[in-house]
């Protein structure tokens, strides 16, 4: 299995050692680089989940989608991206203007909080604290304040009625978010992310296959609660376009909205990722204890298994959304608090009872 | 060395909003026109304010999210050790999920769950 964290550590030595940098300017240059890698790969992923969901949507529905720009339209993307830089950035006389203007701050240091503690490969993450998933839960609670306060900065009643529903629905399903992360928990015995995919590695220790039942219910849980968190799919309330013209970013234009735009998929992306590194083992590739075959598989690098795993479910969540209708919002709260909630205590005494009795594989 | 790393990633989400706001800025057009600093009500005149008094609803599942996210907060450490402390674990955290689901049904019960 290549360990990413020869190519970090040789890095270190070469600013360190071999030019001889005092330590804060070694850290200096270090945390630039992050933030220039974090920027860049944060970009290209927007770009390819914007583009992939307009081409998928397009043949749900038996169309081909964006053809124009580029060969299949592949350049659409950036010329959107584009557009959207050079229009004018104006605000609502009336607004909050203080709420109005730190409301794209909070939502994007939701989603690229989230998204640096994704683990790529071995050994390549950003962020690996050793309280992990819980600072991850705590960070994409920022997000609800996010677009709570765009909503109601914006002094628009569409806005208004928009950011309500968002933040009750959001604020909601965070609870089973967080649940299904505690049957994770359990089962590894660790909240540091890479401590989680280690415990993975190895002939059917996927998670969902580890914790077989309890696991599988919560993996399906997590991908429900994860679509309603980033307010897409058939949870989309806080921006039903047809009721509420766009809801919580109505009155932002050009690069405001743009932001929303982009931490809506990034937070899909940061689902999935999410699923894939708690539940399908990140990086970890498929054993199942037959030498010869494991051993093609770990030739496989690890972030290409990442990134197999998580483009799968993002299909999976953009097939949910393109295919159910819109939830009305006391079906949504009755889904959360009477359906999903109550399973997902049973499930945490499951798992419990599976780990406690060494039931586990 | 984790926590440095962390600051950097917060630094870079603020960068990354100042940095296109500029650009926008910059490169964006401008106009004067009074009508558009109103809100966009679909091309109705906007009549008073929209900071209006909400429906109760959203309060108390509010309130219901902050008892159970705090619970959640109680797990976190509680599931760590789970492996560690067998059996006992359930025992251990036994009298607090039940006290967790006779709130939860007491809620369920009172009609707290139902949106009116």
């Amino acid at each position: 299995m290549f360990d990413f964290s020869i190519v970090t550590k040789w890095f270190d030595a070469l600013l360190s050692q071999t030019l001889g940098l005092p330590s804060f300017w070694t850290i200096l240059i270090e945390c630039v680089l992050i933030g220039l890698l974090v920027l860049t790969a944060y970009a290209l992923i927007c770009i390819v989940l914007i583009f992939m969901e307009r081409k998928v949507c397009a043949y749900f529905q038996c169309r081909v989608g964006p053809m124009r720009v580029g060969p299949w339209g592949i350049f659409q993307v950036f010329a959107d991206v584009l557009k959207m830089l050079i229009k004018e950035i104006f605000t609502v006389d009336k607004s909050d203007k203080l709420l109005y203007a730190i409301a794209p701050f909070l939502v994007m240091i939701a989603s690229v909080g989230t998204f640096s503690f994704l683990p790529w490969n071995k050994g390549m993450h950003i962020l690996d604290f050793n309280v992990g998933i819980f600072l991850v839960t705590a960070i994409s609670s920022i997000g609800v304040l996010g677009v709570f306060l765009a909503g109601w900065g914006s002094n628009n009643k569409y806005s208004v009625v928009s950011a309500m529903r968002a933040a009750v629905q959001m604020i909601s399903y965070e609870v089973s978010l967080g649940l299904c992360l505690i049957c994770a928990v359990i089962l590894t015995g660790t909240m540091q992310m890479s401590g989680i995919i280690e415990a993975q590695t190895g002939p059917w220790k996927w998670l969902v296959i580890q914790g077989h039942i309890p696991a599988i219910i919560a993996f399906v849980v997590f991908l429900i609660a994860g679509n309603a968190e980033a307010n897409r799919g058939p949870f989309d309330l806080g921006e039903a376009e047809s009721e509420l013209t766009a809801g919580y970013h109505t009155e932002y234009s050009g690069m405001g909205f743009g932001y929303y735009y982009l931490a809506e998929y990034l937070n899909l992306f940061v689902i999935s990722g999410l699923a894939s590194a708690v539940f399908l083992g990140g990086w970890a590739p498929l054993n199942v204890g037959i030498t010869g075959f494991d051993n093609l598989m770990n030739i496989i690098p690890g972030f290409v298994w990442f990134f197999g795993k998580t483009f799968m479910l993002v299909w999976i969540l953009m097939w949910v959304r393109w295919t159910f209708p819109r939830l009305r919002i006391d079906n949504l709260l009755k889904l959360e608090w009477k359906y999903l909630m109550p399973l997902m205590l049973i499930v945490l005494v499951l798992t419990t009872c599976c780990v406690a009795f060494g039931l586990t594989f | 060395m984790y926590f440095t790393l962390f600051i950097t990633v917060l630094i870079t989400a603020v960068f990354l909003v100042l940095a296109s706001y500029v650009i926008a800025k910059l490169i964006g057009p401008r106009s004067y026109n009074p009508v558009k600093g109103e809100p966009f009500e679909c091309g109705i005149p906007t009549r008073g304010s929209s900071w209006l008094p909400v429906h109760i609803g959203y309060y108390l599942f509010a309130i219901l999210f902050l008892m159970f996210d705090i619970e959640t907060v109680f797990l976190y450490p509680w599931a760590v050790v789970v492996r560690q402390f067998g059996p006992m674990a359930l025992v251990s955290i036994g009298f607090f999920l039940v006290v967790l689901v006779f709130g939860l049904a007491y809620a369920w019960r009172k009609g707290a769950l139902e949106w009116k």
